[in-house]
């Protein structure tokens, strides 16, 4: 079957950027629109890299490599999607809660979540319950991400979600959790919606939540 | 440095043999004949703050009085328990203070009573990256963090380590995205320099307090490589090539005047061993409760304590997991010491190293034998940069040869990444000052170089 986005996945999986960019240019001056590129050949795309991640044929660097170029040609993009009104597939906001200050887990959810076309907002390390109310206030995510990697700071968790609900922003957002001490009872407990057990795990989640949400 | 390894060949390189043994706490002598085991434990998911605060003391004098009785039961040579503060307790140096005295009691209890040489380990939480970039030479979280050694060693903690993170910031990014340069960077530019500026203070503040300066962890470095491999997303060869190269930063703390055992977590140990005679802790199978890892037995062939690296204080079928991996790590070392007071603790050493090296790249940079050569290129330079370098080649040379040899079976993927290290790293220039350069521009928003003293 003829893939009319078949070179925008070769060059997603090879992660050049700027042949990638020079493509997308080509086809918008083609009068492809916009949002195919996106859903047709990028996304497609970044899944077939997922896939390829989950069967050990390609490794974390060349993940990241090939978002990087799927940032590229989302830079290319975005002005004309939003133009013509299409949001990104999602909005989340990222931190480690307060008093830990583990991120590369974190981290690394927020480039994966870049990398399959969604907006991060990274709070940092050491977040206090308030900041994470304060950007549900300010921008409005989809999802917010908490992460915790010790016994201690897991049970900040709970008093984050607590704060958020306290102030009656729960039901305007999804929370998922990760880190080492998590899993999902854990996650249950404390009024979570989803838990992520690792980085690849986490793009996934997010999307079914932002998915059953809309 | 000298330039010449203390323990220059393989054959040398034993458990419970130090050609520098350690005396310390409680008539305990580390490296001198014998492997202890090293207890580490931490809180079960709990609320850590003021108001539960006597709820966390009696956490900690549970553990306490079960050490007394496990270690009579278990009929132990000798024991060495770690003291892991979490965050809020370094930030509240009198609250370590408050566990270390604790600790502290019950050591001497079992140590008077039942003649049990003991020694207890204190490891602050290195704080200083709670804020980005990390502020490391100055700030409300160093000044916490040396005050929180201080009261610590004042309340009777003989060994002061840590696990620090200086360059880790830039570390961690260049890790995700296989930047070879960004991680020799890291690990052989900015690392070295906060490891002395801290390890100064730490060896001031121990001398000050009559307590032992003891030594660091590329945990932040390479374990986390360790770890992201155990998750399929990064390759092998690359966390063992970091695992060489992060060994050169430990040793600053070494050249600043620690004396060991550096940290379990260090599973750099047997290089700086072969190279500064000290002393070391290691930790393999038996830190299954904190983490999995490919090295479970190689990783014991040099130690001279074997830990658990840390497990919640929690009720399991047999008793609390502390005493139960207390009993592990007992027997562990039963074993250890019946092979070298019967002399076949060679045989011993081989059987762990055969075990894990063909099976995992990094196993294999872990043998003896690796160990010794990777010292040795280390040695052979001056700067810490070309140590560094010296010391990722050496680890990717060992490893190709492996390969070639059939020794190990990488896959295609871990070929080709080979290749790429080994390409990558010839690349590097030989002048730092050319490479610092480049690595500001594509690494300088996530660090400070006032905080390396870098101008």
């Amino acid at each position: 079957m003829n893939d009319e986005f078949r070179e925008v996945k070769e060059l997603l999986r090879l992660g050049d950027n700027q042949k990638l960019a020079h493509l997308t240019k080509q086809l918008l001056d083609s009068r492809v629109p916009a949002q195919r590129i996106l859903s047709e050949g990028l996304i497609p795309g970044m899944g077939i890299i997922g896939e390829l991640m989950k069967n050990g044929e390609m490794y974390l660097p060349d993940v990241l490599q090939s978002a990087g170029a799927m940032k590229s040609a989302l830079a290319i993009l975005n002005p004309l999607l939003q133009q013509q009104g299409i949001e990104s597939s999602g909005k989340i906001v990222l931190g480690t809660v307060k008093g830990d200050m583990h991120d590369i887990g974190k981290n690394l959810v927020g480039i994966m979540l870049q990398g399959a076309g969604m907006e991060v907002i990274d709070l940092g390390v050491n977040v206090p319950p308030e900041k994470y109310l304060e950007a549900i206030q300010t921008h409005k995510p989809h999802v917010v991400g908490l992460s915790a990697l010790l016994t201690t700071t897991m049970m900040t968790m709970k008093k984050t979600i607590e704060v958020i609900s306290n102030a009656g922003a729960r039901d305007q957002v999804k929370i998922i959790v990760g880190g080492a001490p998590v899993n999902d009872r854990f996650a249950a407990e404390i009024g979570a919606d989803a838990y992520a057990r690792d980085a690849a795990s986490a793009v996934g989640k997010v999307k079914e939540l932002i998915t059953n949400n809309a | 440095m000298s330039g010449q390894l203390a323990i220059p060949t393989k054959e040398r390189l034993r458990f419970g043999h130090a050609p520098k043994p350690l005396s310390c706490g409680f008539n305990l002598t580390v490296g001198g004949g014998s492997v202890f085991p090293e207890l580490n434990f931490t809180l079960p998911a709990m609320d850590l703050d003021e108001s539960t605060w006597e709820g966390v003391l009696d956490q900690y004098r549970e553990i306490g009085e079960m050490i007394v009785g496990a270690s009579q039961r278990l009929k132990l040579p000798g024991l060495m328990i770690e003291f892991e503060l979490l965050p809020p307790m370094t930030e509240k140096p009198q609250w370590g203070a408050e566990i270390t005295s604790i600790l502290l009691e019950s050591l001497k209890e079992a140590h008077d009573k039942h003649g049990l040489p003991c020694a207890l380990r204190v490891t602050p939480t290195d704080i200083r990256d709670f804020v980005r970039p990390p502020l490391l030479r100055t700030g409300p979280e160093l000044e916490m963090l040396l005050e929180s050694f201080d009261q610590c060693a004042k309340a009777g903690g003989h060994i002061l380590s840590i696990e620090s993170v200086g360059g880790k910031e830039v570390h961690d990014e260049a890790l995700l995205y296989g930047d070879v340069a960004g991680i020799i960077f890291a690990l052989g530019i900015l690392a070295p320099r906060d490891m002395e500026f801290l390890w100064n203070h730490i060896v001031r503040i121990a001398r000050a307090n009559n307590a032992i300066p003891g030594g660091d962890s590329a945990c932040g470095f390479a374990n986390t490589a360790m770890q992201l491999t155990s998750q399929g997303m990064l390759p092998e060869v690359l966390a063992a090539m970091i695992r060489a190269a992060s060994s050169v930063r430990s040793l600053v703390a070494f050249e600043c005047g620690a004396v060991g055992p550096s940290k379990d977590c260090a599973y750099e140990g047997p290089i700086l061993k072969a190279i500064t005679g000290y002393p070391i802790s290691m930790e393999g199978k038996s830190a299954s409760c904190a983490h999995f890892s490919p090295i479970g037995n190689i990783a014991a062939a040099a130690c001279d304590l074997w830990s658990n690296e840390s497990v919640q204080n929690l009720r399991l079928l047999s008793g609390s997991a502390p005493e139960a991996y207390l009993e592990l790590l007992a027997y562990d070392c039963r074993l250890f010491n019946r092979s070298l007071e019967k002399g076949n603790d060679r045989e011993l050493q081989a059987l762990l190293v055969e075990s894990d090296a063909h099976l995992s790249p990094q196993a294999l940079v872990l043998t003896p034998e690796a160990t010794v050569r990777i010292a040795n290129t280390i040695v052979a330079q001056k700067s810490k940069y070309h140590q560094t370098l010296a010391a990722a080649r050496e680890a990717v040379a060992y490893m190709k040869a492996a390969s070639e040899q059939k020794f190990i079976d990488l896959s295609s993927q871990e070929l080709k990444w080979l290749g790429k290290l080994e390409s990558a790293l010839n690349e590097l220039p030989d002048n730092e000052t050319n490479l610092l350069t480049t690595m500001v521009d594509t690494y300088g928003h996530l660090f400070s170089p006032k905080s390396y003293g870098l101008s």
